[in-house]
């Protein structure tokens, strides 16, 4: 790897701004944690979850930032493992980014359980067959890989090895992604999931939600504190944005078209893609109109796409897209009645044979934005006090430490 | 997993079979158990409990005549809910049903049956294998049961039963039954009445039906050539429900 010459500052963080935003996410955060002790209180009926819904809102929210964790660190593994020098001055930024998005989606996953008194037992006891008892090593792991790689990056004497940490953590995260992943693809009995393409395809949405929550990052940042940001690096990202946006596009095309095929996902499919109500709308609409064709739009005309504005409304669509994308996967998934007697009309008093009906409930919302605020807090108060952010990602500057990378570039894990 | 927690819970012993073997008389359209008086039942099933471990030399199962009257399941859903100590909510979404009455209408032809289904105490149980914690396990006599002090409420095993069998509590409960604690915020489904069986007593929905003259359900072990069950599911062709899932359920259907 080669020597770092980025300047990297703490912001001032002293202004009634940065103050105000520091205050609201932290409200936010402990909205969440308010919603969570009221759920728990009076029970889950409090929520628009049901015996037949039983993951609702907040699995949207906390496998949202879970899978955005992982892509966010896409930009650091461009830089260390494929060697792309125009992203390594914001390596830092995108290990610290990829840390706080897990640590707020596992809060909502963790707030959202009947019992949440009980984590312990979740670390102490383990069923080695069950994918979710892995995932919690593999999200653990991702903490202790993406802090020690942030801090080999950071401390010049371990700089060398950063590359090594960086390998790894690029290894680790595409196995998070895919254990998240076939959680879903894991369901045999559910004609929604049971297909091997979910993990890849929640690879693709991972390096499109983290990149374009890392694109905001950037503007917003480099906007408040008033540091220069050259067109160079934002197009690059631009770029790479719309190139995840497609494969996303692929994936679901695929997964739709393959699951057409079969003749027992045919229900299912009529169902998200059809009938659906609600999920059809999100699907059509909300995923594929406003998350994925209106971006790709914005970012490949000459007229927004070379415009920070343009880039970072499409980065915006995007994230609201991939909420829309996981709420179809995650809800719309089990309000399609499970296949007890295929062919048969069913019905009972536990509302067999029955599309099931969820409607989101404010405490549920609440804990899901509070992942969120959880995240943004934690990247706020950080830049604040570690130096993690480049005093300028200039074209000039990105220029220089790619030349200068490039001399050493010939060694391998230099 | 602590099965340990579960030790205390102990198996039936063949004494258990003879009696049920000895108080039945088969009839001709199916091999029935027609039981004399549950109270009969209950003093000498007492007498048969035995200690030692779930073994895996038994293998519990049901067979269930989807053809008989509709009603019979009303009985055998209101005897679950007065042994167990569940139903009476009035939130139908989100109150816990551990059996329920299922009806199917085959559309081309107009046919119907009507079943009860429950727990079906598969053989490769999804929520055993998805559970995180471990509390979601099998007894080695197939008995798939929740661990309530280990179950941390991820409702993961609800997303990956096939039968929709398990409840989430999603509110305080009341009128708890001693040998059946059951807390807010944990799984619940179907134990096969295994505090009954263990005694050498049958499943509390079986007992109801069978007491009520009834000979739609057939509980026994699928283990035991001899047993009534067996004989029976080796005559006559029988249904699990989505076989094709390899799942291997314990509760067998005539008739569907
Ligand atoms: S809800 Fe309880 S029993 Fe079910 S998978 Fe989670 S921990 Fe296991």
């Amino acid at each position: 790897m080669a020597l770092d010459t980025t300047v990297y500052k703490e912001i001032e963080g002293t202004g009634a701004d940065y103050y105000a935003l520091v205050g609201w996410l932290a409200v936010f955060a402990a909205a969440g944690l308010g919603a969570s002790y009221y759920m728990e209180h009076y029970g889950h009926v409090v929520t628009g979850m049901t015996n037949a819904i039983v993951w609702g809102t907040p699995h949207v929210f906390a496998v949202f930032l879970i899978v955005a964790a992982s892509g966010v660190l896409n930009v650091s593994s461009i830089s260390s493992v494929f060697s792309k020098h125009h992203y390594k001055p914001m390596a830092r930024l995108s290990a610290l980014t990829a840390l706080a998005l897990l640590a707020g989606g596992l809060m909502v996953l963790v707030l959202d359980l009947g019992r949440p008194d009980r984590l312990i037992v979740a670390m102490t006891k383990y069923n080695f067959k069950s994918i979710f008892a892995w995932n919690i090593y593999l999200y653990t792991g991702f903490f202790v890989i993406v802090l020690i790689y942030l801090w080999m990056m950071m401390e010049r004497r371990f700089a060398p090895h950063s590359k090594k940490a960086g390998l790894l953590a690029f290894v680790w995260r595409l196995a998070l992604t895919t254990g998240t992943g076939s959680i879903f693809g894991f369901l045999v009995a559910r004609p929604g999931y049971d297909a091997a393409i979910m993990a890849p395809m929640f690879i693709a949405m991972s390096f499109a939600f983290g990149l374009a929550i890392f694109i905001l990052l950037v503007t917003v940042t480099y906007k408040a504190s008033e540091r220069p940001l050259g067109d160079l690096i934002l197009f690059k990202m631009r770029n790479l944005l719309g190139v995840f946006i497609a494969a996303v596009l692929y994936f679901t095309a695929a997964m739709h078209l393959t699951n057409l095929y079969a003749a027992e996902h045919m229900g299912v499919e009529r169902f998200i893609l059809m009938d659906g109500g609600i999920y059809t709308f999100l699907f059509w609409v909300v995923q594929i109109g406003i998350g994925s064709v209106f971006p790709l739009a914005l970012l490949f005309n000459p007229a927004t796409g070379r415009t920070c504005q343009g880039i970072s409304i499409a980065s915006m669509m995007v994230i609201v897209g991939g909420l829309a994308q996981l709420y179809v996967i995650i809800v719309g998934g089990q309000a399609f009645p499970l296949q007890m007697f295929p062919g048969m009309e069913v019905s009972s008093s536990f509302f067999d044979g029955q599309v099931h009906g969820y409607a989101p409930s404010l405490p549920e919302v609440v804990l899901g934005l509070s992942g969120i605020a959880t995240a943004l807090l934690i990247v706020a108060v950080a830049v604040k006090y570690l130096p993690l952010l480049p005093v300028s990602l200039s074209d000039a500057h990105i220029r220089i430490s790619r030349s200068l990378d490039h001399h050493i570039e010939d060694a391998p894990f230099s | 997993m602590s099965t340990n927690n579960l030790n205390t819970q102990q198996t039936v012993d063949a004494a258990k079979r003879d009696f049920l073997k000895a108080g039945a008389k088969a009839t001709a359209a199916v091999a029935v158990v027609t039981l004399a008086p549950g109270v009969t039942l209950y003093s000498v099933g007492a007498k048969a409990a035995v200690t030692g471990p779930a073994t895996s030399e038994r293998r519990w199962g049901m067979l269930i005549d989807a053809t008989a009257p509709e009603d019979i399941w009303d009985i055998a859903v209101d005897a679950c809910k007065t042994e167990q100590g569940w139903g009476g909510g009035n939130n139908p979404a989100t109150d816990p049903q551990w059996i329920r009455k299922v009806s199917v209408k085959d559309p081309k032809t107009g046919a119907k049956a009507t079943l009860p289904v429950m727990c079906q105490h598969c053989e490769n149980p999804p929520c055993v294998d998805v559970c995180p914690t471990g509390a979601s396990m099998q007894r080695a006599d197939g008995i798939v049961l929740v661990d309530k002090h280990i179950c941390i409420g991820c409702r993961y095993c609800m997303m990956a039963c096939p039968y929709a069998c398990r409840s989430f509590v999603h509110e305080n409960v009341t009128g708890q039954k001693p040998h059946m604690p059951r807390g807010k915020g944990t799984v619940e489904s179907c134990t096969l009445c295994v505090h009954r069986i263990d005694k050498g007593q049958l499943p509390a929905c079986v007992e109801a039906v069978t007491t009520a003259g009834s000979d739609a359900m057939l509980f026994g072990d699928l283990n035991d050539p001899n047993s009534d069950i067996s004989r029976a599911v080796s005559k006559y062709v029988t249904q699990r429900i989505r076989q094709d899932l390899g799942v291997e359920p314990s509760v067998h259907y005539r008739g569907i």
